[in-house]
């Protein structure tokens, strides 16, 4: 009896066996550690994105009186009080001469009202900067008395890049982002579509194909980068297609989400099953009708999940962006795609450049919105895929 | 007239008269059909027939044409290209209208026609390449006119910047041969990144994929999986910010407790996040590969009275290694071409050194810095961006070949 | 064996039919059929294997031609050269003729796609389009133009479905996806798509071998109904149902068409002793 509990139990106490138990255990241990680590570095990495960057939302407004004096009509700053002239924005008071000239009635009237405070104010209230001890006190008094309020950062969204950071925005560069993504679908999706039904449902087995297959593949492993130089070669270069402009910048991206959307499109084509193809050959319908009336319809969810999982991927592109130009200070946005433009990561590259300490908050704004649009689109796709995936 | 004016000038007259074509071709067929003629094909396919006939000959006349200007064969007046090509979409017109005939099988040749199409668009993938490969081959032979293949291949001094005095007029005050192209520093940052990327991303890729392979339950592995996922859609512009604000001063920090004096622009920070970028390249390739593995393989091994660990160690890894080299291969590549992250935050002075702690620059940054800002387009320090882009993709290009040949050879024996 | 069987015994099994015909006592007392589709020393290759020898086969106007044999006999392959389907075979060679009333549908001028809507073709697993049961009717005629108004198409629909039997099943919803109708009613739906078109043969790949007893018995009396209208040609595993829904046989083996007869004398008289084996239940 305890000879066969020992066969098959009792090796427990042999030493050899429990030493292949200890390593089997450690081994265990070191693959969960590294998912672990994974998952630390990725709740590490938004922590510290969100935390950076969620003040920027908020901003210090100060209530000034306006003066509009006749020294107010050549220089705005002069509209403000002596002691406001560091605590308010410079910007906000810079157009009051323009103001003045385009409605000579307010000369020589004040108004009092809410205008953005100075960055270092503004930092100094979110205890990132510290202040001189004087100044300190004086805004600590205007906190207290209710003459600075923290208000809801809204010219974040509607004004475009400014040198001064309490003003500075990412309207331009977002809307940048939209014509540049404009152009790239346009010029990337038709062609992409086009090639897949070539290469899925049309293209014979032949050396053509097979190098057009091979190339695709190794397109999609090209170093952006290169993708850049070729923009700035051919585009630039060759067609003078103006440099900084949303066009180069929409095309170069065009050519680099060209295979994503080639490869996925092949796969969607590739899971409809022969049979429907089958049955309408059978009724005399020619290739293309195949394609057009039972193929492209159901392979179209599929289609569009891979075009926004591409566009997605161009939109968070920077490198090909910059050697075309787009880096550009653009502080009003664009309104054709042949005007200078940057985009939304560009920007934020931008402002990830300036010493100035109050543009780190705005670059990790700026990196959530990034973060926040590209969320959304890869969920729309994974809820595209679900909501109309088709099992055969 | 600009080339985009004579196009859309081109396109605009061709719209009505494609509507036109469209009408009287179908307006043909339909009238032969109430006549009691039986015609091959739809009416519509007429229409669209005639639609063929007139635009296809005239946007051909007109794009061979643009393409003999574009390459400086002959450039006709834009005008004169204009003319020509409307006349010869009216003569198109006529004779597709012309050719409207009971046998004449429409749809067969619409079908030939879109096939065609197709095809072209299928073509625009090689014209990329080639397009790459030339324009890139192009600028770099102009740059190999000026500097000598073996100083830029040998060369330990990489400092291009004195040609910006150069472009500037001003080329008189620095004297001569004080521009160096060495490209060995650049090449080593690069080499240095990407060993420190992948020391990162390989352990911590293929372990968590031999997890969720091989331990995780269904459950665990639907979890994980979409969740590793995330940090390849993080934009590599919000990486290098989080290397430049967040990893560097840790670093830098981490190195002074112990006594090391590491610099600001320090390598080992890019690296380390270049790394974490490319876990879930190597994680999800791996996971595939290993999946692929069969059972029986599995089997057989535990039959044996192996454990999981020795099964995984001794028996599923052996067989998935060419699938986990090739993905090693792919992060390679990836870590080589990766721009934003040492941009932000590698240094920009070329430095030959083995310790991670000091600052050294990379080639995709010297490309970056050769071509912002305002330098004349063929200074030498400019065209140097398109030498290094050469060797850059030929090299990406072979480690992207030599994967997907493991992978294939991988999948042929498994299948 | 059978690598003896050449173009003789095809000859010869032809003459057993002609046999058979001429001094016919049986039940259905025919004239001697005409013919509507006639293959004639048909030789195919996929790659560098024949899978098709010297076919050489009349099938008859109204009636059904069965084609039997062990799997991989190449009897399907046959069936697809009927319709030219094994064009969209890339590496598939084809050597012979074949006719559909005195015409050569390999001969370059043929226009694969209108051929197709002269011979039409069921499949063996069925294979409705995600659409809905009208447009699944309506759809190949709306595409070429025989019918174009909203009345012409209701009709048609109305009627094809009719003649498949199945609008009683399903007049009250149309519009519901043809995917979502019961296997036999799936494929009677593809009978009924194919009729819509308004073919003259109609190939049928094994059209019952994947449904269930009830359903099949549906659809070989949908069959046996067709017969008066449409020259049908179908591919069985069964030989009970080439027995109940055919007029005339062939068996095949090994790509060849050892015996061909009409359906009582293959079945209760064969020639050659292969058929008889195959029949018997010894091989296949």
């Amino acid at each position: 009896m305890s000879t066969t509990q020992s066969r098959l139990t009792g090796s427990a106490n042999d030493p050899r066996i429990k030493a292949r138990y200890r390593k089997e255990k450690r081994f265990k241990a070191y693959t969960i550690a590294a998912l672990f680590t994974a998952f630390a570095i990725i709740v590490a990495f938004f922590t510290d994105i969100i935390s950076q960057g969620y003040t920027a939302f908020w901003r210090a407004e100060v209530n000034v009186t306006l003066d509009y004096n006749e020294r107010a009509e050549r220089i705005g700053r002069f509209a403000l009080a002596e002691d406001m002239r560091d605590i308010a924005s410079r910007g906000a008071v810079r157009s009051i001469p323009l103001e003045i000239k385009n409605n000579p009635e307010l000369a020589g009237t004040t108004r009092q009202t809410w205008v953005p405070a100075y960055s270092r104010i503004d930092q100094y209230l979110k205890g990132r900067e510290e202040l001189p001890p004087e100044l300190a006190r004086q805004v600590d008094a205007m906190v207290e008395a209710g003459t600075i309020r923290s208000s809801f950062n809204w010219a974040f969204f509607t004004s475009g890049d400014s040198k001064l950071p309490e003003l500075a925005g990412i309207f331009s560069a977002a809307v940048g982002s939209v014509l540049v993504l404009f152009v790239t679908l346009v010029f990337a999706f038709p062609i992409g579509v086009m090639s897949a039904i070539y290469l899925e449902e049309f293209a014979p087995d032949n050396k053509l194909t097979q190098a057009i297959e091979v190339n695709i593949n190794n397109l999609a492993a090209v170093p952006s980068i290169i993708f850049g130089l070729l923009g700035l070669a051919v585009f630039i270069g060759t067609f003078g297609v103006p440099r900084s402009s949303a066009l180069v910048g929409g095309l170069t991206l065009g050519l680099m989400t060209l295979p994503i959307i080639i490869i996925s499109t092949r796969a969607a084509l590739r899971a409809v099953p022969d049979p429907i193809r089958l049955g309408a050959f059978a009724m005399g319908c020619s290739r293309w009708q195949v394609v057009r009336d039972h193929v492209l319809p159901l392979s179209l969810p599929g289609i569009l999940t891979g075009t926004i999982i591409g566009l997605a991927q161009a939109m968070g592109e920077t490198a090909p962006l910059i050697i075309v130009g787009m880096i550009a200070y653009i502080p009003d946005a664009p309104s054709s795609i042949f005007e200078s433009a940057t985009v939304l990561p560009a920007q934020v590259f931008t402002w990830a450049s300036e010493p100035r300490k109050a543009f780190v908050e705005k670059t990790a704004a700026g990196i959530i919105v990034l973060l926040a649009i590209l969320l959304t689109l890869n969920a729309t796709a994974v809820f595209l895929r679900r909501k109309f995936e088709r099992r055969w | 007239m600009g080339i985009g004016l004579t196009t859309l000038l081109l396109l605009a007259a061709l719209a009505p008269l494609g509507f036109l074509a469209y009408r009287l071709g179908r307006g043909k067929a339909l009238s032969a059909m109430a006549a009691g003629i039986s015609m091959h094909s739809r009416p519509q396919q007429y229409g669209w027939y005639s639609v063929v006939w007139m635009g296809l000959p005239a946007l051909g006349v007109a794009i061979a044409a643009g393409l003999l200007s574009l390459f400086g064969v002959i450039s006709p007046a834009r005008e004169l290209v204009l003319i020509v090509s409307l006349a010869i979409a009216l003569l198109g017109l006529a004779q597709g209208l012309r050719a409207i005939r009971p046998e004449v099988r429409a749809r067969n040749a619409l079908d030939g026609v879109i096939r065609w199409l197709l095809l072209s668009a299928a073509l625009i993938s090689i014209v990329t390449t080639v397009a790459i490969v030339l324009s890139i081959l192009f600028e770099a032979m102009r740059f190999f006119r000026e500097v000598s293949v073996w100083e830029f291949v040998t060369g330990t001094v990489w400092s291009p910047g004195d040609t910006f005095l150069e472009a500037a007029g001003r080329g008189d005050e620095v004297g001569e041969n004080t521009s160096f192209f060495g490209s060995v520093p650049l090449f080593a940052g690069t080499f240095m990144v990407t060993a420190i990327a992948m020391a990162t991303a390989l352990p911590i890729g293929l372990l968590s994929a031999i997890f969720m392979s091989e331990y995780a339950s269904h459950r665990q592995r639907g979890f994980a999986k979409p969740i590793l996922e995330i940090l390849a859609g993080i934009p590599t512009v919000v990486y290098g910010f989080f290397a430049a604000i967040t990893v560097t001063p840790i670093i830098v920090d981490i190195a002074a407790f112990f006594g090391l004096d590491a610099s600001y622009s320090n390598i080992l920070s890019p690296g380390i996040v270049m790394g974490i970028m490319i876990i879930p390249f190597i994680s999800s390739l791996s996971d595939d590969v290993i999946n692929s593995i069969p059972q029986s393989l599995r089997q057989g091994a535990y039959a044996l009275g192996t454990t999981k660990s020795e099964t995984i160690q001794k028996v599923i890894l052996p067989a998935a290694l060419p699938g986990v080299i090739s993905a090693f291969l792919l992060g390679v590549s990836r870590a080589l071409g990766e721009t934003m992250i040492v941009v932000m935050a590698a240094g920009v002075r070329p430095n030959l050194t083995w310790n991670p702690l000091e600052d050294m620059t990379t080639v995709t940054v010297s490309i970056v810095y050769s071509l912002t800002g305002d330098l004349a387009f063929d200074s030498p320090q400019t065209l140097s961006a398109f030498a290094l882009g050469l060797v850059l993709f030929i090299v990406t290009l072979s480690l992207n070949l030599v994967s997907t040949y493991l992978v294939r050879r991988f999948k042929q024996k498994y299948d | 064996m059978e690598t003896e069987l050449t173009n003789d015994t095809a000859t010869e099994a032809r003459q057993t039919m002609t046999q058979g015909v001429d001094n016919d006592n049986g039940p259905s007392q025919k004239e001697r059929p005409e013919v509507r589709m006639r293959a004639r020393d048909l030789n195919l290759w996929y790659g560098s294997t024949q899978a098709l020898h010297d076919i050489n086969l009349d099938m008859y106007s109204r009636e059904v031609t069965a084609l039997i044999g062990p799997s991989g006999c190449g009897k399907s392959t046959f069936l697809r050269c009927l319709n030219r389907m094994n064009d969209l075979i890339p590496e598939v060679r084809l050597e012979g003729r074949v006719e559909l009333d005195d015409e050569d549908i390999y001969d370059h001028s043929v226009d694969v796609v209108q051929l197709r809507t002269h011979v039409g073709m069921v499949f063996q697993k069925p294979n409705p389009f995600p659409k809905s049961i009208y447009e699944n009717i309506a759809y190949a005629p709306r595409l070429h133009g025989t019918g174009t108004s909203r009345a012409e198409l209701d009709a048609l629909v109305e009627s094809s479905l009719k003649r498949a039997g199945l609008w009683n099943e399903v007049a009250d919803r149309l519009d519901t996806p043809g995917t979502e109708l019961s296997g036999g009613q799936q494929q009677r739906l593809c009978i009924a798509r194919a009729i819509a078109v308004n073919p003259e043969v109609i190939l049928m790949d094994e059209p019952a071998s994947a449904l269930d007893p009830l359903a099949t018995a549906t659809v070989e009396e949908l069959i046996h109904e067709l017969k008066d209208n449409y020259t049908i040609v179908i591919v069985t595993h069964n030989l009970q149902q080439a027995a109940r829904v055919a007029g005339y046989t062939a068996f095949f083996h090994m790509g060849k068409i050892v015996e061909f007869s009409d359906t009582d004398t293959l079945f209760t008289n064969p020639t050659e002793q292969r058929t008889e084996d195959y029949i018997t239940g010894r091989f296949g």
